[in-house]
């Protein structure tokens, strides 16, 4: 070692070639232009919806009155669309969550990598994809067609797809989480002596709390905004209902009808319902990346 | 693996480590009035033609080892050779990796573990086990961490607060920890939360303790926390530890095991184990020329 003398300098190392650095230029604009193109749609978006619809929420009665339905008279506000969406999402929440964090459990901690589990994935993936008005046109045949529960369109059979849409979406999330759970404390817990169950529900739930609840307020947030799962099985109506057996307005489909309307008064309260709606995701997207910035996996 | 110079403090350290050493006099004096169990006498866990496997790989072969009640034993051997597979076998851990099986007996005094008619939940209460990463419940706090084993297995206890008491001091945590027992049991050191791991295990108050290298992540004063403790719970519990730090073995353990790709190669007394081994494969890896 102590025979070599030349020291390391800036010519001990080949020279970057004015190819190289061409080629880096080139690659990094691009990379670059790629993104903005990618963000001028989702600006745009943004821009008309604010344009367009925020001026309505000034308007009176906007979020305090229902739709008249009147081509020529006032249109009234959004007030039962508001509540039709949430009652609706509310149900299909309440189905799809339990049964697919149950699922998820099953898939982590029973199920694991076997045969079955495995096909239970394959088919989560496969529902994941499935187009949304597949999910209105199942319920559509198995319980519209038939009059089932009495009569045709009604609000929980809306919620029934939009829970078959929710559900791949906890299941997939959920099961995700579920694996963050650190075996050594599911071996902890058994080690002490608790069966399977207990494990599930005091150290692997509790863990995994908030993972799970960001998960299904995306979940919730997805299905606010699908309009295709509801078209053919609540259809819709102007006044207010809490009735689930009943046709009722929600969102999506206001703005799909009063989007097409002639009259100007009408199209504008569809960019007005529009923007409401964006704003209701993004709360439950807002609350969704608060709980998780906030959670805390060992 | 051992420097050379530690040989001659390995072996003043072994002729202590079988009596109590008159160092650790009041220690153990203190342990025996904090347990005060009178007449609790320990039972001894006996290995007979053990045979583990994982999948197809035959991971234990033909095992058999008692371990005489109120005694710690130590397993040594390296990485691989078996020593955590059996220790999992004993408490039936083994089972709950997906495709891992054992075969041959397991009896804990008369009660074999292995029977089909018993409910490996209550072989779990009666064999408590410490792993080798402490792993406190992070959603729950130093409470609630001792008190997780009665509450998981479902077990009403009229006077929660005195056996959360009882064990923290078991394992010298309460001095520590007795103004804060609401805060996160991750909060604590990592020494810290080995013991709140045992006080958790002591709490559920096993007759055997089995312990997976319970220092390997630890500083050496937690290690020696450890080891002092180890040497306390003896005293009311047969106590099972695998270890790779020989010096340890040669400090805690009454007798020792040397094991070599699933075979118990030698067991016995750990002085002599360590001085005089009667195979030439223990003698190479305790002098560290192998492993």
């Amino acid at each position: 070692m102590s025979a070599t003398t030349t020291r390391m300098s800036a010519a001990t190392l080949p020279r970057i070639s004015a190819r190289r650095r061409r080629t880096d230029q080139i690659m990094r604009g691009s990379l670059f232009a790629a993104t903005i193109v990618a963000l001028i749609p989702l600006v745009l978006v943004i821009y008309y919806l604010l344009h367009k619809g925020l001026s309505l929420w000034f308007t009176s009665g906007f979020f305090t009155t229902d739709p008249t339905g009147s081509f020529f008279g006032s249109p009234g506000g959004i007030r039962s669309a508001i509540l039709g969406s949430l009652e609706i999402v509310a149900l299909a929440t309440v189905i799809s969550i339990p049964i697919g964090i149950g699922v998820a459990l099953y898939l982590t901690e029973y199920g694991k990598d076997g045969r079955f589990a495995n096909i239970v994935r394959y088919f989560v993936d496969v529902m994941t994809g499935v187009p949304s008005i597949m999910f209105g046109l199942f319920i559509y045949i198995v319980l519209v067609v038939g009059d089932f529960g009495g009569s045709g369109y009604a609000a929980w059979k809306g919620a029934v797809a939009l829970a078959l849409l929710m559900l791949p979406i906890v299941i997939r999330s959920s099961e995700v989480v579920l694996l963050l759970v650190p075996s050594s404390l599911r071996e902890a817990a058994l080690a002490l002596g608790a069966p399977r169950w207990r494990v599930v529900f005091q150290v692997v739930l509790p863990t995994s709390a908030s993972g799970l609840v960001t998960g299904c307020l995306l979940a919730i947030a997805r299905g606010m905004g699908e309009t295709a799962p509801l078209l053919f099985t609540v259809a819709t109506a102007f006044g207010l209902t809490f009735s689930l057996g009943q046709q009722m307005d929600t969102m999506p489909y206001l703005i799909y009808n009063d989007i097409t309307s002639p009259r100007t008064a009408i199209e504008n309260i569809a960019w007005g319902a529009a923007l409401t709606l964006v704003a209701i995701v993004l709360i439950f997207n807002l609350i969704a990346r608060l709980i998780a910035s906030r959670s805390r996996m060992a | 693996m051992i420097p050379p110079d530690t040989t001659s403090k390995e072996q003043t350290d072994m002729s202590t480590a079988g009596s109590p050493s008159p160092g650790r006099a009041p220690a153990d004096q203190d342990a025996s009035k904090r347990h005060a169990v009178e007449g609790k006498a320990g039972h001894a866990v006996k290995l007979k033609d053990l045979n583990a496997y994982y999948g197809t790989q035959h991971a234990i072969k033909n095992v058999t080892i008692d371990f005489p009640a109120n005694q710690v034993t130590a397993l040594i051997g390296p990485s691989g050779s078996g020593k955590s597979t059996v220790v999992r076998c004993i408490n039936r851990m083994h089972e709950e990796i997906p495709g891992a099986r054992a075969e041959g007996s397991v009896t804990l005094d008369e009660l074999d573990i292995y029977d089909p008619n018993v409910d490996v939940t209550a072989v779990r209460r009666l064999i408590g086990m410490v792993f080798q990463k402490p792993n406190p419940f992070p959603t729950m706090s130093i409470f609630d961490n001792v008190a997780a084993g009665l509450r998981l297995t479902g077990t009403k206890s009229r006077d929660l607060k005195d056996l959360v008491h009882r064990s923290l001091q078991a394992v010298g945590l309460w001095e520590e920890v007795k103004d804060r027992l609401n805060s996160p049991g991750i909060g604590l050191s990592g020494g810290q939360q080995q013991r709140l791991c045992i006080a958790r295990t002591v709490a559920i108050e096993p007759e055997v303790i089995l312990m997976d290298e319970p220092a390997s992540a630890l500083d050496p004063i937690s290690t020696l926390k450890i080891e002092e403790l180890v040497d306390e719970l003896k005293e009311r519990y047969t106590i099972v530890i695998v270890t790779h730090n020989m010096q340890q073995a040669a400090r805690v353990a009454n007798s020792t095991v040397f094991m070599l790709e699933g075979e118990v190669i030698e067991h016995d007394e750990t002085n002599k184990i360590f001085t005089n081994p009667n195979d030439e494969r223990t003698e190479r890896y305790v002098t560290g020329k192998f492993g």
